[in-house]
C-alpha cells in the first residue's frame, strides 16, 4: 500500500467521523429548534447530510451503484422541505 | 502510476475541505442564536460540502472507475434547490415572526409572504367580468 493510498483511506474515515458528527447536531438542533424553520432547516441539513454519507460509502467501497440513491435522496429532500415550508405557510401543500 | 498518485492526493483534499465546510456548517446550525442567522450557516452545507464530496467521488471514479460524470447531476440539483429551500425557509421564519421586525412599507401594501391571497369568488368574478 503506497502513502497516497494510506492517506486517501485516512481521509475517508475522517470525512466520514465529520459527516455523521454533524448529522448528530443537526439531530440535537431539529431536538431543540426553538421555532418551525429552525426544525425544517436542521432536517434539511440532515438530508444534506445523507446525502454526503452516501457518497462517501460508495468511495469507500469502490462501486458505483449509489450514485442513484444519493440522486433520489436530494430530489426527495428538495420536496419534503418545499411541502413543509408551504405546509407552515399556507397551512397546505396543495391548493 | 504519477498521474493515479496526484488525483489520489487531489481526492484527499477535497473529502477533506468537504468534511471541514460540514463541520462550519454543523456547527453554525447548533451555535447561532437567531433563526435567520441560523439560516445562513446550513447552505454551505450544501453548496461547498457536499460539493466537494461529489468532487472527490467524481475524480475518484473518473480515474479508477473508467470515467463517468453521474454525480454532476447530483450536485447540479443541490446547487439549483440548494437557494430555494432557503428562500422558502427565510418565508417561514418571516411568517412566525422568528426574525427581527419588518420594517414597513411605504405604500399601502403588506410584505408578499404575510399578504393573504385574493378569496377565490372574487378573482373568478373579476375574470368573467373582464372577458
Amino acid at each position: 500500500m503506497t502513502l497516497a493510498t494510506e492517506i486517501m483511506n485516512y481521509s475517508v474515515i475522517l470525512a466520514f467521523v465529520i459527516v455523521g458528527l454533524c448529522q448528530l447536531m443537526s439531530m440535537v438542533r431539529v431536538v431543540i429548534g426553538p421555532s418551525t424553520g429552525d426544525r425544517i432547516l436542521a432536517l434539511d441539513t440532515m438530508v444534506v447530510n445523507a446525502i454526503g454519507l452516501v457518497v462517501l460509502m460508495g468511495l469507500a467501497q469502490g462501486t458505483r451503484v449509489y450514485f442513484e440513491v444519493s440522486l433520489i435522496i436530494a430530489m426527495l429532500g428538495f420536496v419534503s422541505t418545499v411541502a413543509y415550508a408551504r405546509f407552515v405557510l399556507r397551512g397546505d401543500i396543495i391548493e | 502510476m504519477t498521474f493515479e498518485i496526484i488525483t489520489l492526493y487531489a481526492v484527499s483534499f477535497c473529502l477533506v475541505v468537504g468534511a471541514i465546510f460540514t463541520l462550519v456548517g454543523a456547527i453554525g446550525l447548533l451555535k447561532f442564536n437567531d433563526s435567520m442567522t441560523r439560516l445562513h450557516a446550513p447552505t454551505k452545507v450544501g453548496t461547498m460540502g457536499v460539493g466537494s464530496l461529489l468532487l472527490a467521488s467524481i475524480l475518484y471514479n473518473g480515474v479508477f472507475g473508467g470515467g463517468a460524470i453521474h454525480e454532476l447531476l447530483v450536485m447540479g440539483l443541490l446547487f439549483i434547490t440548494a437557494p430555494i429551500s432557503a428562500n422558502f425557509i427565510a418565508k417561514v421564519n418571516m411568517h412566525l415572526s422568528a426574525c427581527d421586525p419588518l420594517p414597513d412599507l411605504p405604500e399601502d401594501e403588506e410584505w408578499a409572504t404575510l399578504d393573504t391571497p385574493a378569496s377565490e369568488p372574487a378573482l373568478t368574478k373579476e375574470i368573467i367580468e373582464r372577458s
